[in-house]
């Protein structure tokens, strides 16, 4: 597991709310994962998090730590300030996990300038904690 | 094909409130405005108006997105509908149509008012932020369900979701930026033919590339505008139509799909929507093809949609649409396909998908003006980002 611990540093986010389906994923980062949904039947991942396989119908889903690796699927620069605190400009991402095709998270990617960010830039998981949520961020892989 | 429920239905009446941004008039207003037109349109009177459905129904957080729900206008308008309908989930802005046509053939009822009102500017005169996504008026503390996978990061709009699948598109087709273009710069060359249209201006290609970008590519046109306004329509039973001024409008063909997006799943690459299954759906229940438009009134709150819905209707192939509409001639009022000739959400106003099956009636009906079709008597209308719906429409 890749992941590495990164302070908040930035202006308070709409943070998700936490259900026993999402938590694993919102949670993860306090050990260091990125847990994904798993089917113990077929052994295929689900994100966003379903209580049965989408592709089996298994219903003995689990969430696993995955390796946190992936590829920028696509992106965007967002530029507009929806918020009057809002830092811009950042990169709003849609990353493909290494594990599964179209395993798809979105993220931002953080550590690298916005115009560095680029289609199938391989990228690597980091943490954003704030409050009790440890956000998956991406950063270029080295 | 006559089996379909559509096929029992017509439209009889549409209307439309002023557009403001803001409005003086509350929304209800604006409501009994729309509403009252539609009825009269369709030679009827509130007490003819047995079924009553709307979409998204009433969300009372002040944002201004849906602040008139069934309720608010049955007691508004003085009506006893048997049957009502609205919901936030299903088919999306359409949904509300299609289950107006099924409350029709299914015997329920035999005219359905059908309406949606937004009063987004208003909210937004008073409160800048009202609307972001995981907001109301107020931010909300956290944010829950399917938006909760992206507003944590910020992604507070639809254009930065939206933002993804233009540059995903372009990327993978090498559609540019002033393909794109064509399509912001057509609404408003058709809204200056539009007297209720919020912005009237001529803008050109080079204003669109100056345009301030909001989510790369995706720029300040390519962003539909909120208003203040409200649009109705009567459906009626065919057997019951025909005694209005206009010609009844026969619903050759409807096609609905819903996809992931509402819960934040995401397949394929991010190039097309599952919007091509309402698409397909709606060219197996008719004789007709793309062949027999005479116009289309496709579904633009981001000019990318429009493109990836040309593709869903089978009127492109895929990855076709941006060099279709390259230039404009195509889609020009007198191009080989008019498109949007209201001047669509991005320059007529965020009507909500509900502004495109208006004008299509007005089309159908030969009361366009300056914007009309000569000799409209087929169209097709798509609605929808997250939940897609499209309508045949036709006077033949």
């Amino acid at each position: 597991m890749t992941g590495q611990l990164t302070n908040n540093d930035g202006p308070a986010r709409i943070l998700p709310g936490l259900d026993g389906l999402n938590r694993p994923y919102w949670t993860g980062g306090a050990q260091g994962q990125l847990l994904i949904a798993r089917c113990n039947d077929c052994g295929r991942y689900q994100h966003p998090p379903q209580p049965r396989c989408p592709a089996c119908g298994g219903q003995d889903m689990a969430p696993v730590p995955v390796s946190g690796r992936g590829t920028v699927k696509s992106f965007t620069v967002n530029r507009q300030k929806w918020l009057l605190s809002l830092p811009v400009p950042f990169v709003f991402a849609v990353v493909e996990l290494n594990e599964q095709d179209e395993l798809h998270v979105f993220a931002n990617i953080v550590g690298c300038p916005v115009e560095t960010v680029d289609f199938g830039m391989p990228v690597e998981v980091c943490f954003l904690r704030q409050d009790d949520v440890f956000l998956p961020m991406f950063r270029p892989a080295p | 094909m006559t089996d379909y429920p559509e096929k029992l239905v017509c439209i009889t009446g549409a209307g439309q409130s002023e557009v403001g941004r803001p409005s003086k008039k509350p929304a209800l207003a604006l409501t009994v405005d729309a509403c009252l037109a539609a009825i009269a349109s369709a030679g009827l009177t509130p007490s003819d108006i047995d079924g009553l459905s709307t979409y998204p129904g009433l969300i009372a957080n002040g944002d201004g997105m849906s602040p008139v729900g069934g309720t608010e206008a049955m007691v508004a308008l003085g009506l006893e509908p048997r049957w009502v309908g609205s919901s936030t989930e299903g088919h999306a802005h359409i949904g509300a149509i299609v289950n107006a046509i099924m409350a029709i053939a299914s015997g329920m009822c035999r005219h359905v008012l059908v309406f949606r009102t937004v009063a987004q500017a208003s909210a937004r005169a008073e409160v800048s932020h009202a609307g972001i996504l995981g907001g109301g008026r107020t931010i909300a503390p956290r944010s829950w369900g399917g938006m909760s996978w992206q507003v944590p990061y910020n992604a507070l709009s639809a254009a930065n979701l939206y933002g993804l699948y233009t540059n995903a598109y372009f990327r993978k087709y090498g559609a540019t930026s002033a393909q794109l273009g064509a399509i912001a710069v057509n609404s408003r060359a058709m809204a200056g033919r539009n007297p209720n249209a919020i912005y009237r201006t001529p803008i050109t290609l080079d204003d669109y590339l100056g345009s301030r970008m909001i989510s790369d590519p995706l720029r300040l046109y390519d962003c539909d505008t909120h208003i203040d306004g409200s649009t109705a329509l009567v459906l009626s039973h065919k057997d019951a139509a025909g005694g209005g001024p206009n010609p009844p409008i026969r619903i050759e063909a409807m096609g609905i799909s819903i996809g992931g997006f509402g819960i934040g799943l995401h397949e394929g690459d991010f190039t097309s929507m599952p919007a091509t299954r309402a698409g397909s759906m709606l060219w197996s229940r008719t004789d007709l093809g793309v062949k027999n438009l005479d116009f289309a009134q496709i579904y633009d709150g981001f000019s990318i949609l429009t493109l990836l819905w040309l593709e869903a209707l089978g009127i492109c192939g895929q990855g076709e649409a941006a060099a279709f509409v390259e230039g404009g001639a195509r889609i020009a009022l007198d191009g080989e396909l008019p498109l949007n000739t209201s001047g669509g959400q991005l320059s007529a106003g965020r009507f909500h998908g509900y502004g495109h099956t208006h004008e299509a009636c007005i089309q159908l009906w030969g009361q366009g003006g300056e914007r009309q079709v000569p000799g409209a008597r087929t169209g097709i209308v798509s609605n929808g980002g997250f939940g897609y719906g499209c309508l045949l429409l036709t006077t033949d």
